[in-house]
């Protein structure tokens, strides 16, 4: 229902177009049969249409589109199950950059729009998503910094270039830039569900410099902040373009498959079901973009809005999937249709900075209860 | 300056000037302005503040000025909307004529009509009401059977409708009749309009769980409606019936914000319920619940203000008007449900001095009502699935 500004409606047809083209759900199927969690050639050629600079400021190569429009590419993503590093590195890594400007955004800010290297948050410590439990150690000694602890669900972790990574020093938050390759770093990929990577990540004792500390104490805390709001707003539209096209799936079958002999989609049971389904994903759909627009806006309501829609996400994606496949029946449960694949990366998802318990324990604190 | 920030300092202005202090105050039910013969004020103040709008033309501020309205543009109308809402001002007048019976007349009325009608719905000299359900004809309501019989100059009406909303308050009623009995069940009802003070009409409230009355039955024995009162053609009051059905959930689309007057949830249930040493409301399952609730609320106030704004751009909603009407009004009644358990034992004191005096017990019990009023729940999920989804019949 949201009236989009001519820029974004033709950055939302680009996206479609291209990744369905050639990156569609074949592409992800045929990536995860052999194996490949990466999808490393997309990176250059979505860097090449400005995507992985898509909050970058254009003094450091980037495109400067907003998050609207980063959201309109990921709903395009979650639609075709694309495999690529935008929300980790496009995302994540680039809000945290251009939240702590200066050198850090100078020197990595060109390399990340052009698709060279790749960042991922190294976050969390726990199975549910605890950004403020973080035992994670910077220590000042006498030969100098060193990091020691332990990071899990570290996505698109085990391809990055360089991990940014989350932790406390005398108490205060600290965010540092931890090169994978270091002495002391022990990155372990893990295959996921969803057929992407994540991975958990030890540091020991790891030697860093001054220069790798990105901020600290409240700088630090307020760029993880914008991060994480980016994150969670950008990520609910990718499970929106998930839960859409499993939606569509599913009423496109309900229009095609007969039983009894008559179309599925004639009984009232499925037809009320199938409509209550596409209620709750047009006003997800309006949750998503108020949510983007209002992070765009830098309104004072973009914390509330991001938290409820990645909340609302967590809901209206699993009713959209799990209907999906009782709709379709036994042939939904099959591996040679796609409605499981959209159900696993729509789990991911959910988990993935925080799930609809997170957020909505949040705005109820918000609310003071 | 442009001409809407012009058109807002203007309307800042004029409203600060003559809108009584009084008619800034929180209203309740009671306080509605209805209009109508009948109508007795219930202050000098809201007489005079529905006097000036009315002259302005501001009771309907999208009507043509020709017929009583103040010919804004929708923005303009946003505009009004949002200065009103500043200064907590209430609105002049409510009506079915201003909601319905206008917008139908706008479309599909002669010019005669046009401008006998409206400007009376304008001015608030005349109360409408609605005569569509009848006892057989609910859900299916192009199943009606109140009939029209032709006499020549006239339409001699016989039958009987059911919750027609305030039928002992109006003046008037629009009022679907099948005037055409050869005809099929949907080309054979017309779109007539009459005197409630007629011969032959009586009504009778009924009592509702909640212990109000706003709803009749109504009787028509015999009545004479003659045939300058029919609203486009023989046989079309079906067509005009549905765009009145559809424009109803599209001004609720339009509206830009709730459907249905919020309290406070969350300071309600903290009075009620207390806050215990974690600063969690002391009740877990109720709190959580309530979590849930204050997600949908926020999605579903979100998708308002995008329809909002779709229409204001000039598309139609159309059948998607269905999706608004079935998520917002379910949503109140999950809203009205939350209330009462937090109000607990408190809100089961039907009539006292405890907590709301038994206004949340019976908000809770009307709000039964907002999934079958104006089209079920079911009916909604029903257009959806063919007209938008294009699901098979």
């Amino acid at each position: 229902m949201e009236v989009l500004s001519e820029d974004h409606k033709l950055i939302a047809e680009a996206a479609q177009g291209f990744l369905k083209a050639g990156h569609g759900v074949e592409a992800f199927r045929a990536l995860r049969d052999a194996g490949d969690d990466k999808n490393a050639a997309l990176r250059s050629e979505i860097a090449g249409m400005g995507w992985m600079g898509i909050l970058l400021p254009e003094a450091v190569g980037g495109v400067d589109f907003g998050y609207r429009a980063a959201g309109l590419i990921a709903e395009a993503m979650g639609r075709n199950l694309t495999i690529s590093p935008f929300l980790s590195s496009a995302i994540l890594a680039a809000t945290v950059l251009r939240a702590v400007g200066g050198t850090a955004l100078q020197h990595w800010g060109p390399r990340l729009a052009e698709g060279q290297v790749t960042m991922a948050l190294a976050l969390e410590e726990s199975t549910k998503h605890r950004p403020d439990r973080i035992a994670t150690t910077l220590a000042e000694t006498a030969s100098g910094l060193r990091l020691t602890g332990r990071k899990g669900f570290v996505v698109d972790g085990g391809a990055a270039d360089r991990l940014i990574v989350v932790a406390k020093q005398g108490g205060a938050c600290v965010l540092v830039l931890v090169d994978p390759a270091a002495d002391g770093v022990v990155v372990t990929e893990q295959f996921m569900l969803d057929h992407r990577n994540a991975a958990t990540v030890a540091f020991e004792d790891v030697a860093l410099a001054q220069a790798d500390v990105l901020a600290m104490g409240a700088e630090a805390e307020a760029a993880l902040a914008q991060a994480l709001a980016a994150g969670r707003a950008v990520a609910a539209a990718e499970q929106l373009g998930v839960a859409k096209a499993a939606a569509d799936q599913s009423f496109d079958y309900l229009r095609t498959r007969k039983q009894f002999g008559v179309l599925i989609g004639q009984f009232q049971a499925l037809q009320h079901r199938a409509a209550d389904l596409y209620c709750e994903l047009a006003q997800a759909d309006s949750l998503v973009a108020a949510a983007l627009n209002a992070l765009d806006a830098g309104s004072d309501d973009s914390e509330l809005l991001t938290r409820a829609a990645k909340a609302k996400l967590a809901r209206v994606g699993r009713q959209a999937t799990e209907e999906g496949v009782q709709m379709h029946g036994g042939i939904g449960m099959t591996d040679a249709m796609d409605l499981g694949l959209f159900m696993k990366r729509d789990r991911a998802l959910s988990e993935f900075l925080g799930d609809a318990g997170h957020h909505t324990d949040w705005i109820l604190r918000h609310r003071g209860i | 300056m442009t001409d809407l920030a012009l058109f807002r300092q203007e309307t800042r202005q004029w409203l600060d000037a003559h809108c009584p202090e009084e008619m800034r105050l929180p209203m309740s039910e009671e306080d509605i302005c209805w209009g109508g013969r009948h109508f007795t004020f219930r202050s000098a103040a809201q007489k005079a503040w529905l006097e000036v709008m009315a002259a302005r033309g501001w009771t309907v501020p999208g009507w043509p000025k020709a017929y009583g309205g103040g010919g804004l543009s929708g923005d303009e109308q946003k505009i009004l909307n949002e200065e009103m809402a500043r200064i907590n001002a209430r609105p002049p007048l409510q009506s079915f004529g201003i909601w319905m019976l206008g917008p139908a007349l706008l479309e599909f009325g002669t010019e005669a009509q046009k401008r006998h009608y409206l400007p009376q719905i304008a001015r608030g000299e005349i109360r409408w009401c609605q005569g569509y359900s009848e006892p057989g004809a609910g859900s299916d309501l192009a199943g009606l059977q109140t009939k029209g019989v032709d006499q020549g100059d006239h339409f001699a009406v016989t039958g009987q409708k059911i919750w027609t909303s305030y039928a002992d308050k109006a003046d008037w009623i629009f009022c679907l009749v099948r005037t055409e009995p050869d005809a099929s069940k949907h080309t054979g009802i017309s779109f007539l309009l009459f005197d409630m003070e007629s011969a032959g009409v009586s009504t009778r409230p009924i009592k509702l769980i909640s212990g109000a009355s706003p709803f009749c039955e109504t009787f028509f024995d015999d009545v004479k409606v003659p045939k300058d009162q029919i609203v486009g053609e023989r046989g079309q009051g079906w067509t005009i019936a549905k765009y009145l059905l559809t424009h109803e959930r599209e001004m609720i689309g339009a509206s830009d914000n709730a459907l249905f007057a919020k309290t406070d949830l969350v300071a309600d249930a903290i009075q009620s319920v207390g806050v215990n040493e974690d600063g969690h409301l002391d009740d877990p399952m109720l709190r959580a619940e309530l979590g849930q609730f204050l997600i949908d609320e926020i999605c579903f106030d979100a998708h308002m203000q995008m329809s909002g704004a779709y229409m204001r751009a000039g598309h139609e909603l159309g059948a998607r008007s269905a999706e608004l009407k079935y998520l917002g009004t379910e949503l109140n009644k999950r809203r009205q449900s939350l209330r009462v358990s937090a109000g607990g034992a408190d809100d089961l004191v039907w009539e006292g001095t405890a907590n709301s005096a038994g206004q949340a017990a019976k908000d809770w019990l009307r709000a039964k009502g907002n999934s079958i009023e104006g089209g079920t729940s079911e009916v909604m999920l029903s257009i959806l699935s063919k007209a938008v989804l294009k699901l098979p019949g």
